[in-house]
Order: C-alpha cells, then sequence, then structure tokens
C-alpha cells in the first residue's frame, strides 16, 4: 500500500519491532525513571474515516485505535516474529486446510466470551457483498467467498463453507487454493472477532467499538479531538500493557502536531512532518527516532507503454538505475531520512537479501551509459517521474532526475500532479507514459506480499501492467509452499526475475521518523512505524 | 419596509438554487472517483464498490442526484458523508467552534478596528496616526499563514505563553491567539477604512453647521460623525462576516482548531460531495443572511436610505 498524504491506507498493524538496528530509536535510556502503570499518554492520530468496524478500517486513523481495542488470533511480536494471542493453535498440513484453537478465559470488554463462533460470524458478516465491507477482498482465499460476495447481484448465502465451527473453542478453514503466509495475513484488522453486540446495531458499534483487546473505550468518541482508550483489566494476551491507557489525539496536520511534540504537549508522534526532518533530531535528542520500517518508494514504468514494454527496454531501465547516486541523495537531500535501496525488499521485512538487486543498484555512470545504448535509449531521449506534490516527494524526485540527466545525457523531469487522487486516477487508468513513483507499504512484513500485490500479473498493485509468466509461476509455487522459509526461498528467485526486467528502479527503504515527550519511555517503533503501545512507560 | 424584506427573502431562493447546484456540478466533476479512492491503493472491489454507489445514491444521473439531494434538505436532511456519520452532525461539530472563532475575531475587529480608525481619522496626521497606518501596513502585507506561524513560535513555543495549539476548541481563552490572527487583516482594513471615511465626512458640511449649532463634541463625533462613517465600513463587515466562517482553513490548520474550514478542506480532498455541499450551502446563507442585515442597517443609519 502506498503512502498517502492526508488519508494513509493501512493494511499493515501491530508489532513488528525493529531489529534493533544501529539508527536505533528505542527509548531506552540509562536512567530509567520511576514508572506509573496507570500513568496515560498521549498519541498522535487522525480522525478516523469511517465508523470503527475491523472489516471497514483500511485506512491508518481508524486502525490504530481498533489495533489497540482488537486482538486476533495471532500478531508480531517485538522481535518481528508472528505470535500466537487468541490462538492456541493454528495447524495446517496443506495450507489449505487450517483448524484454529482458541485460548480459554478470553472476554470482549463487555465480558462476553470470545468464541469460535466469535470470529467465524465476523468473517461472514465482513465477506458478505451485502454489507459491503472495504476489507472484504481480505477473505477472498476462504472457500464460499464467491458465494456471499458474487462480482454481481446478490449473494447466494451469508455463509462461507469453508468456515465451520467444531465447538466454542475450535474452528476450521478451509481456503479455495493453498496459501501459504494465510496464517501471516490473520494479524490484519479484517480478521478480528466480534462480540453479538455488534450484529444488533453495527451503527451504534462503530461509535462504541467493544474489542478483546489490552485497551477499552474509555468515555465517548469525540470526533475531531480525541479517542481515548484505558487498559482492560481482563486482556488475557501475552502483551499486557504497562501503561494506563492511551489518548489518541486527532490532528489536521502533521505540522500542528510536531509543535506540540516539540513543546511537551504531545507525547508521541510516528510521523515527523517534512518542514522538520532537517530539524528534529536537534529538537528532541535523544528523543528523537530515525529508522527504517517496512515500506519503499521506487520509480515504475508503464510496461503498458509501446515504447517502454520492448523488451530491451530493460536495459534502459538497468542502465538509468545505476546513473542514480542513492547514496550521495541519501546523505544530502533526503537527510538520513531513507536507506538507499538494493532490492526490491526493504531490510526489515522477512525475505530481505543483501544487494538482491546486485550491481543494477550500485553507482556507476559509466556502465549506466552502456546499457542505456545497447538498450536503444530512452525513448525520445527524454523522460519524465511524476508524483504527488502533496506528499513531499519533490526532494528526491528533482534530484534523481538531476542524477539521470548529468549522468546519462537523457533529458529528466520531475513532474509534480496536485493530488495523490489524481495521480492515481491516471496511473489506474493506464495513462502513464514514463517514469512515476510507486511506492508499498506492508500489509504484513513478509516479501511475498512486496511481490504479490505489485508484480503478479493483473494484480490490484501492479499499476506498471508488469506481467511475466515464469515470475507468477515461482509465486504461485511458493504460495503453496509448506513453509514460510521455502516460499521466502521462491520469492527470492522471483526477485531475480525482476531484476532482469526491472520493471522498476528502487530507489529507497523509508524510515520512520518519529519521537516522544520526556513524560514517557520504553517508547520502541515496530516495521509498521507504530511505537508498541503496551510497552509505553509513563513516568511518574 | 416590510415588503422589501419579503421581496430579499424571496430572491434568496433562486441564489441558494443556483449555488448549491454549482458546487454539486464541481464537486462531482473533480478528477478521481471518491468511492474508488476508499480503497487507498488495494484494487477496488468491483462488488463493494456497486454497493456503495448505490448506497450513496452515486449511480444515478446526476441531476436525480441533485434533485434527491435537494429534497432532502428540504426536509433537513442533509444527507451522509462517507465516514458513515450524517453531515448534520458534523456540521454539528464544526460549527459551534467556528461561530466561537468567527465572533471573536469578529468583535476584535469592530471594537479595535473602528476605534482605532475613529482615532486616527480625527487626530489626521499626528504621530498616533502616521503610527497606526504602519502597523496597519505591516499587518496588510503579511500572509495570514506567516502571522499565525509567528505568533505560534513567539508566543507558543519561545515565550510559552499559549500551548502551540488549541488543546479545547470550545475554550474561549484557548481560542484567543487563532482569533487574533484570523481577524489581524480585517482588523487592519476595518482601521483604515474607517479612517478615511472619519477624515472625510469630518470636512462635511453637516459637522459644520453642527458646530455652529453649537453641538457639545460628544454628540457630533459619537452621533453625526460616527453614524455617516460606519456605512462602507458595515458593508465590509457583513462580508467580512461570512468570510471568516469559511476562510479560517489556514488559521486553522495551524492551530489544530476543529472547525469548519478544516471539515470542508479534508472533505473537498477527497471529494465528498454531501459534506461539502452542505457546509457551502450553510455558508451561502450566512452570506445571504449577513447582506441583508447589512443593507437593513444602511437605512438605520442613513435616514435617507429608505426602503419600500
Amino acid at each position: 500500500m502506498r503512502g498517502v498524504k492526508s488519508a494513509t491506507w493501512v493494511a499493515g498493524a501491530i508489532v513488528v519491532a525493529m531489529t534493533a538496528t544501529a539508527c536505533g530509536g528505542g527509548g531506552g535510556s540509562d536512567s530509567k525513571a520511576a514508572v506509573d502503570p496507570s500513568g496515560t499518554y498521549t498519541y498522535y492520530n487522525t480522525e478516523p474515516q469511517h465508523p470503527l468496524v475491523p472489516t471497514n478500517t483500511n485506512e491508518v486513523g481508524g486502525h490504530y485505535l481498533l489495533a489497540n481495542l482488537f486482538r486476533g488470533l495471532v500478531d508480531y511480536d517485538g522481535n518481528g516474529k508472528l505470535r500466537l494471542q487468541n490462538a492456541e493453535s493454528i495447524e495446517s498440513k496443506d495450507n489449505q486446510h487450517f483448524t484454529v484453537k482458541l485460548k480459554d478465559g478470553w472476554k470482549f470488554h463487555n465480558g462476553e466470551p470470545v468464541t469460535a463462533a466469535s470470529y467465524v460470524d465476523a468473517w461472514n458478516w465482513g465477506a458478505n457483498a451485502k454489507n459491503a465491507q472495504l476489507n472484504s477482498s481480505w477473505f477472498e482465499a476462504i472457500k464460499g467467498y464467491e458465494d456471499v460476495h458474487p462480482e454481481k447481484g446478490d449473494p447466494k448465502t451469508d455463509k462461507m463453507s469453508g468456515l465451520k465451527v467444531v465447538n466454542d473453542h475450535e474452528f476450521t478453514i478451509e481456503l479455495s487454493r493453498p496459501v501459504s503466509t494465510f496464517k501471516q495475513r490473520l494479524f490484519y484488522d479484517a480478521f478480528y472477532p466480534l462480540p453479538k453486540a455488534f450484529f444488533k446495531d453495527p451503527k451504534k458499534f462503530g461509535e462504541n467499538p467493544i474489542g478483546n483487546g489490552p485497551y477499552q473505550q474509555d468515555g465517548n468518541w469525540e470526533h475531531k479531538v480525541r479517542f481515548k482508550v484505558k487498559k482492560y483489566a481482563g486482556y488475557k494476551g501475552v502483551d499486557k500493557p504497562k501503561n494506563g491507557g492511551i489518548d489518541f489525539k486527532f490532528y489536521n496536520t502533521d505540522d500542528s502536531a510536531y509543535n506540540d511534540l516539540v513543546s511537551g504537549k504531545l507525547d508521541i508522534m510516528y510521523k515527523v512532518p517534512n518542514s522538520a526532518t532537517s530539524k528534529f533530531q536537534t529538537d528532541l535528542g535523544d528523543r528523537a527516532v530515525n529508522e527504517p520500517y517496512g515500506g519503499i518508494t521506487t520509480i515504475a514504468f508503464p510496461m503498458y507503454d509501446k515504447e517502454w514494454g520492448k523488451p530491451e527496454k530493460a536495459k534502459v531501465r538497468q542502465g538509468l538505475s545505476m546513473a542514480i547516486d542513492r547514496d550521495t541523495i541519501v546523505k544530502t537531500v533526503l537527510k538520513d531520512a531513507y536507506d538507499a535501496a538494493d532490492g526490491w525488499v526493504p531490510t526489515v521485512v522477512e525475505g530481505y537479501k543483501k544487494d538482491a538487486c546486485g550491481e543494477y543498484c550500485k553507482f556507476d555512470p559509466k556502465k549506466a551509459k552502456k546499457l542505456i545504448k545497447e538498450g536503444g535509449g530512452v525513448p525520445g531521449n527524454k523522460m519524465t517521474i511524476t508524483f504527488n506534490n502533496d506528499g513531499g516527494h519533490r526532494d528526491w524526485a528533482e534530484a534523481v532526475c538531476n542524477d539521470i540527466q548529468q549522468n546519462t545525457g537523457v533529458k529528466c523531469a520531475a513532474e509534480p500532479k496536485p493530488t495523490f487522487q489524481q495521480v492515481r486516477n491516471e496511473i489506474t487508468s493506464k495513462k502513464m507514459s514514463s517514469g512515476f513513483r510507486m511506492a508499498w507499504v506492508q500489509d504484513f512484513p513478509n516479501i511475498a506480499n512486496f511481490f504479490g500485490e505489485q508484480y503478479r500479473t493483473g494484480a490490484g498493485a501492479n499499476d506498471m501492467g508488469f506481467s511475466d509468466k515464469k515470475m507468477d509461476e515461482l509465486m504461485d509455487k511458493a504460495d503453496k509452499a509448506k513453509t514460510v522459509g521455502e516460499s521466502n526461498e521462491l520469492y527470492a528467485q522471483a526477485q531475480k526475475r525482476l531484476t532482469e526486467q526491472m520493471p522498476s528502479i528502487p530507489l529507497f527503504f523509508d524510515h520512520t521518523l518519529g519521537g516522544y515527550s520526556d513524560k514517557v519511555q520504553n517508547v520502541k517503533f515496530d516495521t509498521f512505524r507504530q511505537a508498541i503501545w503496551t510497552d509505553v512507560e509513563v513516568k511518574k | 419596509m416590510g415588503r422589501y424584506v419579503a421581496r430579499r427573502l424571496l430572491q434568496m431562493i433562486p441564489v441558494f438554487i443556483g449555488t448549491t447546484l454549482l458546487i454539486f456540478l464541481m464537486v462531482y466533476s473533480l478528477p478521481g472517483d471518491p468511492i474508488a479512492a476508499l480503497f487507498g491503493d488495494k484494487a477496488a472491489d468491483p462488488a463493494t464498490v456497486a454497493r456503495l454507489r448505490h448506497e450513496y445514491g452515486l449511480d444515478q444521473p446526476l441531476l436525480v442526484q441533485y434533485w434527491n439531494y435537494l429534497t432532502g434538505l428540504l426536509q433537513g436532511d442533509f444527507g451522509q458523508s462517507f465516514t458513515g456519520r450524517p453531515v448534520a452532525d458534523l456540521m454539528a461539530d464544526a460549527f459551534p467552534v467556528t461561530i466561537r472563532l468567527a465572533l471573536f475575531a469578529f468583535g476584535i475587529e469592530v471594537v479595535l478596528g473602528i476605534a482605532l480608525g475613529m482615532l486616527t481619522g480625527l487626530k489626521r496626521g499626528k504621530f498616533i496616526d502616521q503610527l497606526v497606518l504602519v502597523l496597519t501596513l505591516v499587518v496588510i502585507s503579511i500572509p495570514v499563514f506567516v502571522l499565525g506561524f509567528l505568533a505560534q513560535f513567539f508566543l507558543g513555543f519561545k515565550w510559552g505563553v499559549i500551548t502551540p495549539t488549541v488543546q479545547d476548541s470550545m475554550n474561549l481563552g484557548q481560542l484567543a491567539v487563532p482569533a487574533v490572527v484570523l481577524g489581524a487583516l480585517s482588523l487592519a482594513y476595518v482601521t483604515r477604512l474607517t479612517r478615511t471615511t472619519v477624515a472625510e465626512n469630518l470636512r462635511a458640511d453637516y459637522m459644520r453647521t453642527a458646530l455652529a449649532k453649537g453641538l457639545p463634541t460628544r454628540r457630533r463625533i459619537g452621533v453625526h460623525l460616527m453614524r455617516n462613517s460606519l456605512i462602507p465600513v458595515i458593508t465590509f463587515l457583513g462580508t467580512d462576516l461570512g468570510m471568516l466562517m469559511g476562510g479560517a482553513i489556514v488559521t486553522e490548520g495551524i492551530f489544530n482548531v476543529q472547525g469548519v474550514g478544516n471539515t470542508l478542506y479534508r472533505a473537498i480532498q477527497t471529494s465528498e460531495g454531501p459534506t461539502v455541499v452542505g457546509i457551502v450551502t450553510v455558508l451561502v446563507l450566512v452570506y445571504l443572511v449577513a447582506s441583508l442585515v447589512v443593507d437593513l442597517l444602511y437605512a438605520v443609519l442613513d435616514p435617507r436610505i429608505r426602503y419600500a
């Protein structure tokens, strides 16, 4: 999913903690102050765009609230490993038939026990076309999905045949095809359980959600102002909160939130505004956080274009890639707010391989010129990089164009379009004729998510219209693999294919630029660029 | 008088329909599909899109949509925003905040602006006149967002007099600085406008007559001069009130005030027709009523103006 300006879309959630990298933000200062276990802190957020229903929440504002109000079958722990939460076990021999057993004693915030039906009913409801849920496609792999969610017309039934309740603590899932990363996907909002109260009045629930997570709603949702949550005493998960609650404050602009952060009126912010990227480390000192997360920025090319679609143009793109001095751009223009990319998968994501892109992502102007020449040159000897002007992309787009122009003699211009929506519109209607910004932020931290959504033939976010049979085959094989390790290996081979064709040029891996106030400590950020909410300690 | 008011009220109907139709058409011609945009970068699921389109009535011809909207509006139904909340609720959240902010700013500019204008008009050419002249010039030449950032930086950051952003949008004390920033530009205009008319009217025949009649200064200035000088000022203030309501986007953004400006801005960004049209409709009404009040005030200020 791409980073957006005003509304950021999310699939991602909870805690894949940073592998404690050198740049490490983390709150581990030496002198730990006394901690108030019932202390609360404020957290930067934006007003959710929809009522708080898990199957209908796909943007970050609402997601960050749901991620604290709910816990699904699994989530990601501090080391980026998948861990069981509400699930006692999720077993499968063929990645197509799953048996899920639930832990005992889990209850919703209203006291209702969480049972197998809480999951199955919620998923059936979310998949049902009648309810028009934005996340319904997450259930697409479950057998019987097309019966409750036909392309056209009313659903034949309201139950997917692939979901069966065995007893209160056990249910089975049958998929229509094997998906090796299905378990990895189950952490997502769409798969949360729902209490009976939801089905009685979904509208009311959207205002006052009742979850099973570490926090419960505290007071009414003050629209556009704040949403408060407090520690839920009956929470049975492994990540019990070390604080009393969170006050999510909604801001109109990042700039105003940042000013609050610096003056101590806001405790944690995960997204420093563009205007402050060069000064936030001075402003915040060791409370500034600058570390990589699971996002990548690339320049994509329209493979549906007559010229760019020619097979020999792969060489041209490889050449262009080699003409870009990523390291220098990162250091000078981007102030270390990004890492130079050496492949199509960010460092913090499972399946990352060092130098996956090989020499083609290394700066070498001589070879760049040679490759471009061999590939017959850039069409018309000029190119553009289109981006949305409301997202702070101008700086790097111009720097990259500069490099290309200087090192290869190809005329290059950064081409801003006013809004994100407008760019998306042109991209999805396949109107591009030269390079354009393409970015992806993980839905879940695995290479499968980066490739499956962007480089599979006809995939949802395959903006390039890229299609390679061999690569599709490799990915299909990977999805059927028995283990995640095996699947990762196959995806690595797919990445090799990508290097040969280079439909997109990897540029940068994105960073979390955040910070926190001196009221809190033990603030760590994960690969979804969120603080680990439950671990935050409030000083006395 | 009564007939005049009735006529003016009737005139509002075509203006109202015209503006809503125009805005409606404009919002729907914005590039990008708002429903597909709900999915972010994920491929929009066709079945879900079709459902949502139907739910919001977007699958009907534009004029039918407009007709439905208008008939709903007449029954007090502002429709539903894509966020699932009724537009009426959104407005009920935003308008009280903005009305406070706007009236606060309006109060400042009326009281201070007219007072300063009178003072400088009467003391034309003196030091105080020059000083205010320079100050207003400075304010007029600085864009409002610069003023806002400066106020936030110095008052909020450096000196810690206020919190950098408004923590509680309904708290009048916290709205003070945003209100000053919001009203500053108009304050400068009002001051200059008042000064000019006062200076001009001071030389008018009736002022000399009043002086010759031996009227006390208070009556001469307070009644004769003020009343006649205020007509252009009130014209300006009338339109300005509407502007303060809708044009506070920048100020609201800087100080994180959750008012109409921001709601509108967001709605435009997401092509949210019902919200945009709803808010603008109310703003149009504010303008219409404000200009009617201004016209009626003319008659009060200048008995020569009569409405039949």
